[in-house]
């Protein structure tokens, strides 16, 4: 890949603060930008995220950056915008489809324009002014009253063509999001979705906060994700405040993390039976997902673990008879969900509805930059814990869960896979935790310094870049949730299906309104 | 169809009696009575995220699993809110779903009773209040309840159900 690289980014690459090996790269211009997505396009690399940030207080400038999953690192590319009435730089979005709906956040944001077609806001629901850039830092967080504006949906015609209008509330207990179906009988022509009704203010908010408690908040960006946002957000500030956690802490991480995996997935194994007329499915499901819970009360002090990764380890240590428990625990699990699996996979009426609905194929997956669990359910073989095994993961060898339809019955059974892997990769963390102490304390990042932390959660990677600030504090901190990439996907894996079946595909996919919305 | 028979029981009854507290008497037997003789039928709750982080949902969803029976026990989660007695709101209001909670909160039949669900919907928690965010529920629905917690076990949710039923419409 390398002599691919343009002759002006040749030598510039320096290193980067992370839990992976990482690397940055300064742009002179916006060509540059443009000319470095070009160059990792065409070498596979995967978009990760984008954020901004207003740098006028120290440097006069604003700045714009991309990071890329390469096959060895990762790679920070950092665009310096010059200060004038409306910011802009380059889109990426015609090589990196993903990066519309982020450059539309951050525009809302922070107020820097692109050249793409769609100016549409995304985050701003007309909460606040036009005029007004919240992650700016000379706008503090007053309150606005709401002016409703119109969102002009991309309109279908045609003969008995009409649209369906779901949300923001939906029918259930689930998070709130607006889609806009497009029909001709029951059949979908087209889905837009209109994302963005949680968005709570998360990066302005971390500016708030010290480094030793941005954790607390990074943890409840997306609830079910605790463990994972709060360890990418740890493995940040300690690759910058140069740290390492002990073993021990990691091991614990790594339990936390796969249990986090094991929950959800139980509790989407029973809806997406549930949602296929399998009542049976989700009690049986439910009842494991709680049997999980109440075990992690035992073990780690809480049902969800919010508070358990903390800066420097974790919170809580094993108890003597966490050992014991645990196994047992795995041991039921493993029996009951496999016998579960059987019947799932016998069920004819089941597999009916599984079996082609939605289907994300491999070469759309590929070119739209499909990520974590929907990419390995379209063929995408990625893992972090298998690619790029930050520690613990080093020392496991987990085995990557791929299936090749891209339909939802694949995304039922990497579930189903994943949860053996992972009590696989439990049994593996208890036979060998190391001693030593669970926490340590440091001194705080110096101020200026960016780190990344980048994690596998139960949805695909979910990344931290945090830059410290002066004392302690938190200078700018962007959070990335994977869903990012995978919700325009579902508009795809919908198309020529049925209406009725749209809960069953959404449910498949089970994406992050909250962690999208920031 | 026999492995799903076998299962079920293998399985056995899993509902527990609710506590409300850990040295309490169960107080299921009076749920039920207490919910007809307030209500005359099942309690009609319709849940709104406000902008929560999905983890109260995830405690609220537990409600339905077998241990706790919701259902069993004549409480029930509508889709609409013109069936709903009771709303349930998580989250801190976000600025972007404050018109839609206010909207669903329109739309149901009085007596309308709405409990705040979480650190979030009692205060605004981690997320407080900003340009993205109104603070706790209170600062935009008038609420009779409040539970409290990150997120609040699902037991604690449920007492907190029941308490909002007895005080306000007993």
């Amino acid at each position: 890949m390398m002599h691919m690289w343009p002759e002006f980014l040749k030598d510039r690459r320096i290193p980067l603060a992370a839990n992976l090996p990482a690397r940055r790269i300064s742009v002179d211009n916006s060509q540059q930008w443009l000319d470095a997505a070009r160059v990792l396009r065409a070498s596979e690399a995967q978009l990760l995220t984008m954020w901004g940030a207003d740098d006028r207080d120290r440097d006069g400038c604003f700045r714009i950056y991309s990071a890329y999953l390469l096959p060895h690192d990762l790679l920070v590319v950092e665009h310096v915008i010059e200060e004038t009435s409306t910011p802009a730089y380059p889109s990426l979005a015609t090589l990196f489809p993903a990066a519309e709906r982020m450059q539309r956040g951050i525009h809302d944001l922070l107020g820097f324009a692109t050249d793409d077609p769609d100016t549409r806001n995304w985050l701003r629901h007309g909460g606040w002014p036009e005029s007004l850039f919240p992650l700016r830092r000379d706008v503090d967080a007053e309150q606005y009253p709401v002016v409703s504006e119109p969102y002009p949906f991309v309109l279908v015609e045609g003969d008995g063509v009409h649209e369906i209008a779901v949300g923001p509330v939906h029918a259930g207990t689930i998070e709130p999001g607006h889609f806009r179906f497009s029909v001709v009988g029951e059949k979908v022509l087209r889905l837009e979705e209109r994302l963005g009704y949680t968005h709570k203010g998360v990066a302005k908010r971390f500016e708030g906060l010290s480094q030793t408690s941005g954790h607390q908040l990074a943890a409840r960006l997306s609830g079910d994700s605790a463990v994972a946002f709060s360890w990418a957000y740890c493995a940040a500030l300690e690759s910058i405040a140069e740290i390492r956690c002990s073993a021990r802490a990691l091991t614990l991480r790594a339990l936390a993390l796969e249990h986090e995996r094991i929950a959800n997935h139980l509790g989407d194994l029973g809806a997406l039976g549930n949602d296929a007329g399998f009542a049976f499915g989700l009690t049986q499901f439910s009842r494991l997902k709680e049997d999980l819970l109440r075990t992690n009360v035992r073990v780690f002090g809480a049902r969800y673990l919010f508070d358990f990764v903390v800066p420097g380890g974790v919170a809580v240590d094993l108890p003597e008879d966490g050992y014991g428990l645990l196994v047992d625990f795995y041991f039921t699990l493993q029996h009951a969900v496999a016998e579960l699996r059987t019947i799932y996979d016998e069920h004819d009426g089941l597999q009916d509805r599984f079996r082609e609905s939605g289907r994300l194929e491999q070469s759309v997956a590929q070119k739209l930059g499909a990520t974590g669990l929907v990419g390995r359910a379209s063929g995408i073989a990625q893992d972090l814990r298998v690619d790029h095994p930050f520690a613990p993961y080093d020392q496991l060898e987990p085995n990557l869960i791929v299936q090749p339809k891209g339909d939802v019955a694949a995304r039922v059974q990497v579930r189903f896979d994943e949860v053996f892997e992972s009590i696989r990769l439990c049994h593996a963390l208890l036979r060998e935790v190391p001693s030593g102490p669970i926490q340590q304390t440091f001194a705080p990042a110096a101020a200026g310094r960016l780190g990344i932390g980048l994690i596998e959660g139960w949805r695909g990677p979910v990344m931290i870049a945090l830059e410290a600030g002066a004392e302690g504090t938190i200078r700018r901190c962007h959070a990335h949730d994977p869903s990012w990439q995978n919700w325009p996907l579902l508009e795809y894996a919908i198309l020529d299906n049925i209406v009725p079946d749209f809960p069953l595909i959404n449910k498949s996919f089970n994406l992050s309104y909250s962690g999208q919305d920031g | 169809m026999f492995d799903v028979l076998l299962h079920i029981l293998r399985t056995g009854r899993l509902t527990e009696p609710l506590q409300e507290s850990a040295d309490a008497a169960p107080v299921v037997s009076s749920v039920q009575k207490d919910l007809l003789a307030i209500l005359g039928r099942a309690l009609c709750i319709r849940h709104v995220d406000a902008g929560s982080c999905n983890g109260c949902e995830l405690e609220i969803q537990a409600l339905t699993n077998p241990y706790y029976n919701l259902e069993g026990e004549g409480i029930h989660f509508v889709a609409s809110p013109r069936h709903a007695d009771l709303l349930l709101v998580t989250g801190p209001v976000s600025v972007n779903m404050e018109e839609a909670l206010r909207r669903t909160y329109d739309a149901m039949p009085d007596p309308k009773l709405v409990m705040a669900v979480g650190d979030c919907g009692a205060c605004g928690g981690i997320f407080g209040a900003s340009y993205a965010s109104r603070g706790g529920v209170a600062s935009v629905l008038p609420v009779n309840h409040t539970v409290s917690g990150c997120p609040p076990s699902p037991s604690a949710i449920l007492t907190g159900i029941l308490h909002t039923v007895r005080t306000t419409l007993a």
